[in-house]
């Protein structure tokens, strides 16, 4: 009971995080029919921005020093800010290409964004100590102790989950993203502004990726400039196996994806373990294989009967 | 509903109207004027051009030649929204509704693209369904509507915020008489009791013959006809358009 409560909460945590991310990354390709491959990207600078810029191999906490309620509007305003400037030089301009020169564009985005980190941090992963004692246990009943930081990180998405939700069902802004999310030449005839719209998806998007550095961040305490990269692969398969351009699907996807990870860690023969992202992988085109569509499938997308 | 639109002295007109794509001429000196409270049918055979001139009048499409008038002002260069709020509304085919989005913010949306507050659009949209026998599916998700309904949902959000020209695209394909039946009475309660100047594009004769007063007949771009239902099922041009020569 124990035990199974233990893992319950390990892939609760990784898939909040996976959650988080998809969240961001199919709320843009909802509007803009854009996979953003630089949304890792994003999370690793907001990860970087604690930090004081330099190459040396110690960090020096920066923002990272601030007191939470400084700390958390900084980075995410600077990940917002990063996602705006990525919007107006990059993905505006690029507004009527194919999905595919879009993809590609954000590709490119993100290898930039990484050699920029590299020349101002240098390329080797540093530690930084932020909020250490959000590791420390709680005991939710006896015999059973998670740390402190895994609750926070589920806590957190549940909280944007439902602010997000009822920002897109309860707002003028929401229902205009969601109209134009789904049928954008009808949404901008009834009168929506396109580029507001998707200046704010773009945004949100960024406020989620700000979110998913800082918690990422506190729980492995390591600073990488790809770290951003696996996490998107992740949130990537989850939006996929979610059903691409459904918020529920990501959602779903998200944590589909880190339970099978931490089911896979739990049960996987030790010797077996570091193959583990083969088995979750396999899993996946196994899913695709069975729902192509992915597993909540858009209901615009449904045939009509 | 109180009466909003009715303003006798307005007007919708498209003056000389011509219209090029790429040396291809859709609409060739076509005019028109439209007054609120009256029923204008626009028929012609597939390709005649009626879309087009749909487009034309509400600010989809600008004329390539001519002009187009609301209330007499020049609104040829006004884009489609802000005709809108200028009171010339329409409905598409097929209905392109938001699938995704439940009937009631769907008709909301309309109000919200058009300036109103989340609260006051909502409010709207709650007395449009309900005038138009919808309420009790507001929170349907629309993609789940038999097509009547959806084209009743269609004519709902035009009808956000009264406009006084309404210009109408297909609302009866594919439905059976009976159905026909029904859009014909709430075209009818559309321009009794919102006082719409209507414009309607129909290829169904029966919903063309009994609810327009006039109609207007387009071939290949041209006028053929003008005139009331008996008129224009007698003149030669027109059975000669729809039926071939001999």
């Amino acid at each position: 009971m124990a035990f199974a409560l233990q893992v319950l909460m390990n892939a609760l945590s990784l898939g909040s995080l996976y959650a988080l991310a998809a969240l961001g990354i199919g709320l843009l390709f909802g509007v803009l029919k854009l996979i953003n491959f630089a949304h890792g990207d994003f999370i690793t600078v907001g990860a970087y921005a604690l930090i004081v810029p330099s190459a040396a191999t110690q960090a020096t906490l920066m923002i990272g020093d601030f007191h939470p309620l400084i700390l958390i509007p900084c980075i995410v305003v600077v990940v917002v800010i990063l996602a705006l400037i990525a919007e107006f030089l990059v993905f505006r301009p690029l507004r009527n290409a194919s999905p595919a020169t879009l993809m590609i564009g954000s590709f490119a985005l993100g290898f930039v964004i990484q050699n920029i980190l590299i020349m101002i941090y240098g390329g080797r992963p540093k530690a930084v100590g932020i909020w250490s004692d959000l590791s420390l246990g709680v005991e939710l009943m006896p015999g059973v102790e998670v740390p402190k930081l895994q609750l926070i990180i589920i806590g957190v998405t549940l909280v944007l989950m439902v602010v997000l939700v009822l920002f897109l069902t309860r707002t003028k802004y929401g229902i205009h993203m969601r109209a134009a999310a789904e049928d954008f030449r009808m949404a901008r005839m009834l009168g929506i502004e396109a580029n507001r719209v998707i200046m704010l998806a773009v945004a949100i998007s960024g406020m989620l990726a700000a979110a998913v550095s800082m918690l990422f961040v506190v729980q492995t305490g390591i600073l990488d400039f790809r770290m951003g990269v696996s996490l998107m692969l992740f949130a990537f398969i989850a939006t996929v196996i979610g059903g691409m351009g459904s918020l529920v699907g990501a959602v779903v996807g998200g944590f589909a994806v880190g339970a099978v990870s931490i089911l896979l860690q739990t049960f996987l023969p030790s010797e077996m373990r570091v193959f583990r992202d083969v088995f979750v992988f396999a899993i996946v085109i196994f899913i695709l294989l069975v729902r192509p569509q992915g597993l909540v499938m858009s209901r615009a997308s449904r045939e009509r009967v | 509903m109180e009466q909003q639109g009715g303003d006798s002295s307005s007007t919708l007109e498209v003056r000389d109207v011509t219209i090029r794509f790429e040396g291809l001429t859709a609409i060739d000196q076509v005019n028109e004027t439209v007054s609120p409270g009256e029923i204008l049918g626009l028929i012609g055979p597939n390709g005649a051009g009626k879309t087009t001139l749909v487009n034309t009048m509400t600010g989809f499409q600008e004329p390539t030649v001519g002009d187009v008038l609301l209330d007499g002002a020049s609104v040829r260069k006004v884009n489609a929204h802000k005709l809108r709020r200028m009171g010339v509304s329409r409905t598409f085919q097929a209905g392109r509704l938001f699938r995704e989005m439940s009937v009631v913010e769907n008709v909301e949306v309309a109000g919200v693209g058009m300036g109103l507050r989340r609260t006051a659009a909502h409010k709207e949209a709650m007395n449009l369904l309900d005038w138009i026998g919808l309420s009790d599916r507001a929170n349907v998700l629309a993609g789940a509507l038999p097509y009547t309904d959806e084209r009743r949902v269609g004519i709902a959000r035009a009808l956000i915020q009264s406009p006084k020209f309404m210009l109408l695209d297909e609302p009866a394909a594919g439905m059976s008489d009976l159905e026909c039946d029904d859009l014909m009475k709430l075209v009818q309660r559309v321009r009794d009791e919102f006082g719409c100047g209507i414009v309607l594009i129909e290829h169904n004769m029966r919903v063309v013959m009994g609810v327009c007063e006039r109609i207007h007949v387009l071939d290949s771009g041209r006028t053929i006809a003008r005139g009331t239902p008996g008129e224009v099922q007698k003149n030669p041009a027109v059975i000669e358009a729809y039926l071939g020569k001999g």
